[in-house]
């Protein structure tokens, strides 16, 4: 019985979060608006094998678990990366190990574990539903119709769409007839789009349960972005602590005001627990894969929750600083507030941890 | 990560419910200050499923400290609906505080007897001038020759009627600061001069007294960790207090109970589960209750590996105390008008128990440190932000 991290884990969290504070300071993080995404910062994850965690060591992958990857995550969301993650080097892999053929697997897991490829992924239709009547329609081998909020957007060679029944397609990015739109979010540090299909040649996924594995990817998914919040939500209170240590008011520090001590206690007192949340869930994906949608839902849900009310206090903690665009604490704050949405909101993932459990119909 | 037990645990877990099948039946129907409750206390203790950890001298199992085998003892008592061993004040509070800094006569004389439930304790700290900040208790001992005489009056003194003896704070050096100027007293509650008045709560129950002591005569020598310690004596048993309250295990045992009633509460003859705004209530509960368990599992591991969880420990009593409360909260909603329901009242749900818990939870938020008290020392030992700067005097 041990519920806690094993040293090679903590190290593996350790040298991703140096590598990140080197190569992606906030300096680095702001330019990277103009950019598909920021592919030094890639490159150097690329050298600690952050690409392939999922992937099996048979084609070139770490191999490793979802916990390994949660805790990647969370140095990401603690550092704002810009990069892709949650649909390339976990959703996609996922898809293609669950379901892919083995030529599929062969093709393109080795890419993806080395970086020279990107898989965006898209499935929002049925992780929160379908908004502006978007469904993607499969017939002989064609794709037809829209799906949005595709991850991963940016440079991706390869999407994996998700059909209306749930089953699985690979489509190349230069596909013709696919149409792609770049969505602008308030997340400068995720690229999300838009597909649109007319008539557009697809491999389906053939190697397994399309429906099944696409459960699997966004369980996968809702604790992945569960962990970035975490992070994201960890830097803002270390950076609020330490603004309050420093900035004085009335001739002493304000971190010696019990007003600003209690909003930096609140936050602590409600992300820790997330954090024992976000390791049993992942632990959990793999380990008690019967209870990984209720887990996932729970992790994803309360961090939608936990994370807000840590970004807007922690921001409240610097004052008029924490509204300006020079500290840059908004970037956090907004990268929390798209890990919200996506993949289900706190209700929809709520309601999905209902029906896991049986209380509810579908 | 592994959430498995060794096969040395299983045994272990094997053996408890064997006891239980055996034993099951001698447990108390009330468990309380009554003879059927002693029984099943020394049963316990013989077993090793009581006082496991104290040593055979002092009237303990003489067991060594196994953090699993508690928890799975814990478990399995559960699952088959026995009482626990007994949890009162003397042995969850006196009992450590004499093994880390009583004489070998006090251990002798006390630990036993309290372990078998035979003296009842009642801890006398909080007064009406000194909550948060207790130090500045002011209830006099003055030593007169081999007594000392105590004037003074302590307040929420819990099971202060029952009680045969009590671990009093009282100040013996009036010169000197106030955190050095304290004494740890033990005297027995028969002593002449000591009134108990219970103290009526919000709840309507009496779950509390002030204890009043006018001229109260009591022998110098029952003092633990000598005169002018009793603060850092104190400390040492506020510590096991803190590990007491917030509890995640009552958290999980609320929601069964809770999801049950979602089930089968109806109004307007729809299920509550099936109302959206109600079950969405739950869930948000549901996701605070599993993170509070596996929070628990985490300092499990930390105090395993003999680590400090840091943080992590020092919130416990702040979010459990309050998730507790709000459970209860939200079963009062979810009954509608009959949450309001209260006493003997037809209609009745739970016995009251819901309101009664919602009540009393307050306070737990207050009592054992104050919700403010936990934030200060989360932001101050946590987060390491300085204290409030002292006010000159």
């Amino acid at each position: 019985m041990e519920f806690g991290l094993t040293s090679d884990q903590t190290m593996m969290q350790e040298s991703i979060d140096r590598t990140l504070a080197r190569v992606a300071p906030l300096e680095r993080v702001r330019k990277s608006v103009d950019e598909p995404f920021a592919r030094d910062v890639f490159d150097a994850l690329v050298g600690l094998g952050l690409p392939g965690i999922l992937i099996p060591e048979a084609f070139g992958g770490l191999g490793l678990s979802l916990l390994d990857a949660a805790l990647a995550a969370e140095m990401l969301g603690k550092h704002v990366a810009p990069v892709p993650f949650v649909a390339s080097a976990v959703m996609a892999p996922l898809a293609l190990t669950g379901a892919g053929t083995d030529a599929q697997k062969k093709t393109w897991l080795p890419k993806l574990a080395r970086g020279e490829a990107i898989a965006g992924v898209a499935v929002s239709e049925h992780a929160s539903g379908a908004r502006e009547k978007a469904q993607v329609t499969a017939r002989n081998g064609k794709l037809g119709g829209k799906s949005l909020f595709v991850l991963d957007f940016n440079g991706s060679d390869i999407f994996i769409v998700a059909d209306k029944f749930g089953d699985l397609h690979l489509v190349d990015a230069r596909a013709k007839g696919l149409k792609k739109t770049l969505l602008t979010t308030i997340d400068a540090t995720r690229a999300i789009g838009e597909l649109n299909f007319d008539n557009v040649e697809a491999e389906p996924l053939t190697g397994g349960n399309g429906p099944a594995t696409l459960e699997r990817m966004i369980d996968a998914g809702r604790i992945i972005l569960s962990a970035d919040t975490l992070g994201a939500g960890e830097r803002m209170i270390e950076k609020a602590v330490a603004y309050a240590k420093d900035r004085k008011q009335f001739g002493r520090v304000i971190a010696s005001f019990q007003a600003v001590k209690h909003l930096c206690a609140e936050m602590a007192a409600e992300l820790e627990p997330c954090r024992s949340l976000i390791w049993y869930a992942a632990y959990g994906f793999d380990a008690q894969p019967d209870q990984s949608r209720r887990l996932a839902a729970h992790a994803k849900a309360h961090l939608s929750e936990i994370g807000p009310f840590v970004a807007r206090t922690a921001t409240e903690v610097h004052g008029g600083m924490g509204f300006t665009d020079l500290l840059g604490l908004h970037y956090w704050f907004k990268r929390i507030g798209f890990n919200r949405q996506n993949l289900g909101s706190p209700e929809r993932a709520r309601n999905d941890a209902a029906i896991a459990q049986g209380w509810v119909g579908n | 990560m592994d959430l498995s037990y060794s096969p040395e645990y299983e045994v272990f877990r094997q053996d408890v419910r064997a006891f239980a099948r055996e034993y099951g039946a001698r447990a108390p129907r009330s468990f309380g200050f009554n003879e059927e409750s002693r029984a099943w206390q020394r049963l316990l203790i013989e077993h090793g499923y009581a006082a496991r950890t104290i040593p055979k001298q002092y009237g303990g199992f003489g067991g060594t400290a196994d953090i699993l085998k508690s928890r799975i003892l814990a478990e399995e008592f559960i699952a088959a609906g026995l009482p626990m061993g007994m949890a009162n004040q003397g042995i969850s509070m006196l009992v450590p505080t004499l093994l880390e800094l009583g004489t070998e006569e006090q251990k002798q004389r006390w630990i036993g007897p309290t372990l078998r439930g035979e003296v009842i304790w009642c801890q006398g700290y909080s007064e009406p001038g000194a909550g948060s900040d207790l130090a500045s208790l002011s209830t006099r001992a003055v030593e007169d020759g081999d007594d000392f005489v105590i004037n003074g009056q302590k307040i929420w003194t819990s099971t202060a009627a029952q009680a045969d003896m009590i671990f009093c704070l009282v100040r013996t050096e009036p010169d000197k600061p106030k955190h050095e100027g304290i004494s740890y007293l033990l005297f027995s509650m028969k002593t002449p001069g000591i009134e108990v008045r219970p103290l009526v709560t919000m709840t309507g129950r009496a779950e509390f007294n002030e204890v009043f002591f006018t001229d109260v005569r009591v022998p110098k020598k029952d003092i633990v960790g000598g005169r002018g310690q009793g603060w850092l004596v104190a400390n040492a048993t506020l510590k096991h207090e803190r590990g007491m309250l917030g509890d995640p295990n009552q958290a999980g045992t609320r929601f069964k109970a809770l999801v049950d009633m979602m089930m089968t509460e109806e109004v307007d003859g729809r299920r509550l589960m099936d109302h959206p705004v109600y079950r969405d209530r739950l869930l948000k509960l549901q996701a605070r209750v599993m993170a509070m368990e596996y929070h628990g599992l985490r300092l499990l591991t930390a105090s395993l590996k003999g680590e400090d969880p840091g943080i992590a420990r020092l919130i416990v009593k702040l979010m459990g105390c309050e998730l507790n409360h709000q459970l209860a909260g939200f079963a009062n909603d979810i009954l509608g008008e009959l949450g309001i329901l209260y006493g003997h009242s037809p209609h009745l749900r739970a016995g009251g128990a819901w309101q009664t818990s919602f009540m009393f939870d307050l306070g737990l938020i207050i009592g054992g440190g104050t919700a403010q008290i936990q934030k200060n020392i989360i932001a101050e030992r946590g987060l390491g932000m300085p204290r409030e700067p002292k006010v000159a005097s």
